[in-house]
């Protein structure tokens, strides 16, 4: 199964990345750029066929290791094989 | 009044009554957030203002000493050094690198504001013990810590450009749930070109320049005052983030506008946000402060005013300007692409004023937010375990192995090379390192290009020091002691050391031990300096580094961190660390004959597993001579390395571990203590240096004459090979062993 | 010799490159603004090291897309001499000025340290002052210095002789050790067909005054005044 983790700098917290890209884009021509956020996409294959638990295990991967709910929101997507 | 609110503003019932008697009436919501911030003990320092009086703070090279952002000191007749240690302790256990981070950006601000091109960074790092990761209940892993922390001051310091050229790292377990993070910044101004965080005339407008304001830790100067909880770890979002790349921006933007002399003085957004710069610009300037929240660029929707004025949103200076230039100021910050904006001005009124949209919403008489915050006198005893440890005799410890001795010490994580911290560092950028990290001080010289152009001759050394263990087990000698290390790190260098900053993170001042450790530090750190000459020019107080847990709470040791800053002639009178050259010979000089002790040291609590014993008095004689005849006999002094932590033992390996070669040593050390606390003691003032056979009868002469100890102990080999005979006993060891031992220590444990 | 250092939001090792070459080589130089379109008259533009736009989104990526860089491009085209260094080799590979990229070194760590170097070509304006196989030590300071480049280009450079410095050991061998960021082949430093445009990761501005520890920078730099 996969398990798509879509990261996006949690709302009301500086993104420096997204200010820089929206300056950039800006200054090239498109003036009508309100805003940028810049975040990560990451994909993690895990050898499961239950749907249930690939859930359950999204969460935990996401708290332990690959979000850092201080500063970071995130959604997820299970794709099945 | 809801006690729930108050504490929520960090305030107590008594201090709500005094802020009513203050200014005659019950604050409303934001007045009350007003003094809540600046009130908080990381503004205010009610709790340690009577104690830092006892600090020198004058000498003739003294061009700016407390009470603004940093300190001056000059270092020839046209340049000066701006410089300061902050701490950002309480967000760094939160979040590591964002808090690390932050740090570096606010300390680098600081120097800024006096006028300074901020060109190094050191770092004073303190962490629990990596090696009881997943030991302890309720207290996070170290390592994730130490790398997090390790990677925001690079990530920050890095990219903004400034280099950071030193610093420390210390492993404990009292550290483990309240990490220490101080961060120290210098930067190189002309002399009479220094700023200062005031403004010059009434009607002069305050603008605000750097990133639009969001919510940022709302609370943050609360926070610092509180201690850590469970609870506090839905804090969340108290962390701000900040922008190197917009702290770039806003470092050229400063020093052009000051170039043109656009200005007429300059303040950092810190702690307290808005409500904090512009309060405090009132103060200094003897003015009021009228202040229009409606101009401050914004980044969030539907902020509040409260929340505008409290943001502690990072990246943001305020510059008292002249009616008649804010035009061009505005413009050369667009220029820099950074927001910029008129939000107040001086007034003859003598109190903070600040409007929305035309409503007034709060109207406070500066003197009661600022200068009449409370000021607390807190009882002091003196600690009950000071009963115990300062009983010890070292005459109790067991003989030990001296080999497996000397290795696990010199593989201790404090002890160990710290590569793998500096690594991560950009040290060279700006092409002024001249002595680079892994030497007792690091040695920078002071020109820059343009903007402004500097050219000195002189060079600066800089050097820390913080040992909490001493000042645990005896505060006031230890209060002596970290400064008198910080300073011969600068003097072993041959500098002239000129003058101190100070960071002191202490524990819970409502616990009268800790307050008792705190007067008797200062006291111990005052005597230091006043002897030594070596003025305090700043600092800054950390308090409440305390863990609560569930069961107990742990106080770190009280750490006072100093550090250091000296002047040589030119950059090539920097004596090295290292040995230079085969056959030169080794000799100690200094208190050589003296009793060793090793209470309080590494040897102590790595190999016995104890913290104990007292501290014999420091001789602060035997250090100016020391000082004297290093500096006066540079020329023959070809390396000089101090003996501190680690001991003897350490301060001779270490400086045979060169960068591209091992030496080998043979050492003779005739003593009739015991081996062991021979080579262990970090108590003695004791330098190691080595000369030429040629110039050795000369130094001894010299040594005599000034009245310092002086025994040669050996020579530098060329074979790889440590042949150490020390009273009776004698060991051989593979110098390349040693050395695989002290450098992996760190990547192990923290890769 | 007149000379351009490129000044962009975020450029740190500018100050250091106009000064070692003002003061050092005691030539003309002048910082030129990222919005700027005309640098006619200059001899050699240098994009320095830093991090532009703070490295944000991709390191050089931002920077590529300025009037400034446009302007480069077109200076390269009529043989102009440019040289990138560190950050602004970033820049030369994201504006195609040079092949590649550069990925995150492959340790996961910024990495600061003096390196060995060799001239593997010592037949472009950049290296003319240089031995064949010379082994040069020059400070690198960076968290994306590994170059990466597809097998075809890779071959292309190769025998079009545009692999102009590589990694190396004190001896000069080329090895896994000596490689401090994973670089494909240990290279450290390239240019393009032409040999007038040159990007390398380490600073030679670093390495032009003995004091700081080691003036080997000074080949390098001294080539391009031979150049002219």
């Amino acid at each position: 199964m996969l398990i798509k983790f879509y990261i996006k700098p949690r709302k009301g917290v500086l993104d420096p990345q997204g200010r820089a890209v929206a300056e950039n884009l800006r200054s090239l021509g498109f003036e009508n750029v309100k805003d940028v956020k810049v975040g990560k996409y990451i994909e993690v294959y895990v050898d499961e066929t239950d749907r249930e638990k690939a859930i359950e295990e999204a969460k935990e991967m996401a708290k332990k290791a690959i979000v850092n709910e201080i500063i970071e929101d995130y959604e997820f997507e299970i794709v099945e094989d | 009044m809801d006690e729930k609110i108050l504490s929520a503003h960090g305030l107590t019932l008594e201090e709500y009554k005094r802020i009513i008697e203050l200014i005659g009436r019950e604050p409303n919501e934001v007045e009350l957030g007003i003094f809540g911030a600046l009130w908080s003990e990381h503004c205010s320092y009610k709790s340690s203002k009577p104690f830092l009086k006892v600090f020198p703070t004058d000498a003739p090279w003294v061009i700016q000493g407390p009470g603004e952002n940093a300190g001056v000191v000059e270092i020839d007749d046209k340049y000066a050094v701006a410089f300061k240690v902050e701490s950002h302790n309480h967000p760094s256990y939160i979040e590591p690198f964002h808090g690390a981070a932050t740090g570096v950006g606010g300390i680098i601000r600081d120097i800024l504001s006096m006028g300074a091109r901020p060109v190094c960074a050191f770092d004073s790092l303190r962490f629990g013990d990596p090696r009881n990761d997943g030991n302890r209940k309720n207290i996070k892993d170290a390592k994730p810590i130490a790398q997090g922390v390790v990677k925001g001051i690079g990530f920050y310091g890095n990219c903004i450009g400034v280099p950071t050229i030193g610093g420390e790292v210390v492993f404990d377990e009292v550290y483990a749930g309240n990490p220490l993070v101080n961060a120290f910044c210098l930067g190189i101004l002309e002399k009479d070109k220094m700023y200062r965080a005031r403004a010059t005339k009434i009607g002069q407008k305050m603008v605000m320049v750097g990133s639009a304001t969001g919510r940022d830790g709302i609370h943050g100067a609360t926070m610092a005052s509180a201690e850590f909880s469970e609870e506090t770890e839905d804090k969340r979002p108290n962390v701000q983030i900040g922008d190197p790349f917009f702290g770039k921006r806003l470092i050229e933007c400063t020093l052009e506008v000051m170039q043109k002399s656009l200005i007429e003085g300059c303040q950092d957004f810190g702690a307290a946000g808005l409500a904090g710069s512009t309060s405090e610009f009132g103060s200094k300037s003897g003015m009021g402060v009228r202040v229009y929240l409606e101009n401050v660029p914004l980044r969030e929707e539907g902020m509040t005013p409260y929340e505008i004025l409290l943001s502690e949103s990072q990246e943001r200076m305020l510059y008292a300007v002249d009616e008649d230039k804010v035009d061009e100021v505005l413009k050369i910050a667009k220029w820099y692409g950074l927001e910029a904006a008129v939000i107040g001005e001086t007034t003859d009124t003598k109190r903070m004023e600040v409007f929305y949209k035309g409503e007034k919403i709060a109207d406070l008489p500066i003197s009661a937010i600022v200068d009449d915050a409370p000021v607390y006198d807190r009882p002091r005893k003196k600690p009950e375990y000071l009963e115990e440890t300062q009983k010890f005799d070292q005459n109790e410890l067991p003989e030990v192995d001296l080999k497996e001795a000397i290795k696990k010490v010199l593989s201790s994580p404090t002890i160990a090379k710290k590569e793998w911290v500096y690594r991560q560092y950009d040290h060279e950028v700006g092409i002024n390192t001249v002595v680079k990290p892994g030497s007792d001080a690091a040695v920078l010289r002071v020109k820059w290009a343009v903007k402004p152009e500097i050219n000195s001759e002189r060079a600066v050394a800089i050097s820390s020091d913080g040992n909490g263990r001493w000042v645990y087990l005896n505060p006031y000698e230890g209060g002596k002691r970290v400064v008198a290390e910080a300073v011969r790190n600068i003097y072993v260098t041959g500098a002239k050391p000129l003058a101190i900053t100070d960071c002191l993170n202490w524990g819970n001042p409502e616990n009268p031990e800790i307050m008792w450790q705190f007067e008797q530090a200062t006291k111990g750190m005052a005597d230091a300096c006043k002897k030594l000459n070596t003025p305090v020019v700043g600092g800054n107080v950390s308090l409440y580094n305390e863990t609560v847990l569930p069961d107990k709470r742990i106080n770190v040791y009280p750490t006072p961190v100093v550090v250091a800053v000296g002047v040589l002639d030119k950059p090539e009178d920097a004596i090295p660390s290292f040995y230079q050259q085969e056959g030169d010979v080794i000799v100690i000089i200094g208190e050589v004959d003296k009793e060793p002790i090793v209470n309080g040291s590494e040897y102590l609590k790595e190999v016995h597993g104890k913290v104990t014993g007292d501290l014999p008095p420091i001789d602060l004689d035997m250090e100016l001579k020391l000082s004297s005849f290093i500096r006066e006999n540079k020329k023959l002094i070809k390396s000089a390395h101090d003996v501190s932590d680690g001991g003897l033992i350490t301060a001779l390996l270490e400086p045979a571990f060169q960068e591209e070669k091992t030496f080998g040593l043979n050492i003779n050390i005739e003593t009739k203590h015991r081996p062991d606390f021979e080579l262990f003691d970090e108590l003695r003032s004791i330098i190691v240096i080595s000369t030429s056979k040629n110039n050795l009868p000369k130094l001894e002469e010299e040594a005599k004459k000034i009245g310092i100890g002086f025994k040669v102990i050996g020579k530098v080999d060329n074979d790889s090979k440590l042949t150490l005979k020390v009273g009776n006993a004698e060991i051989e060891e593979n110098m390349e062993e040693l050395r695989k031992n002290w450098e992996k220590t760190l990547k192990e444990l923290l890769d | 010799m007149k000379f351009g250092v490129a000044v962009y939001p975020g450029s740190n090792c500018d100050y250091d490159t106009y000064r070692v070459i003002r003061d050092v080589l005691n030539e003309e130089v002048n910082f030129i603004d990222y919005r700027e379109t005309n640098i006619k008259g200059y001899d050699c533009i240098i994009l320095p090291g830093g991090f532009s736009f703070g490295d944000y989104l991709r390191p050089g990526a931002l920077a590529s897309h300025t009037p400034l860089t446009g302007a480069v491009k077109d200076f390269a085209d009529k043989g102009g001499l440019v040289i990138g260094i560190c950050n602004g080799f970033q820049i030369l590979t994201e504006a195609h000025l040079l092949p590649g990229a550069l990925l995150p070194n492959a340790h996961g760590k910024f990495v600061c340290k003096h390196q060995y170097i060799k001239v593997e070509n010592n037949n472009t304006p950049f290296t003319n002052n240089c031995e064949k196989g010379q082994v040069l030590k020059i400070p690198i300071a960076h968290h994306d210095g590994n170059y990466f480049v597809d097998e075809d280009t890779l071959k292309e450079m190769e025998d079009n002789g545009q692999i102009v410095v590589r990694y190396c050991d004190k001896e000069g061998n080329i090895t896994d050790e000596a490689n401090p960021n994973g670089s494909i082949k240990n290279i450290a430093g390239v240019c393009n067909k032409e040999k007038n445009v040159f990007g390398l990761m380490p600073h030679p501005e670093r390495a032009a005054e003995s004091i700081l520890g080691t003036d080997d920078g000074i080949y390098i730099l001294k080539s391009i005044l031979n150049s002219i």
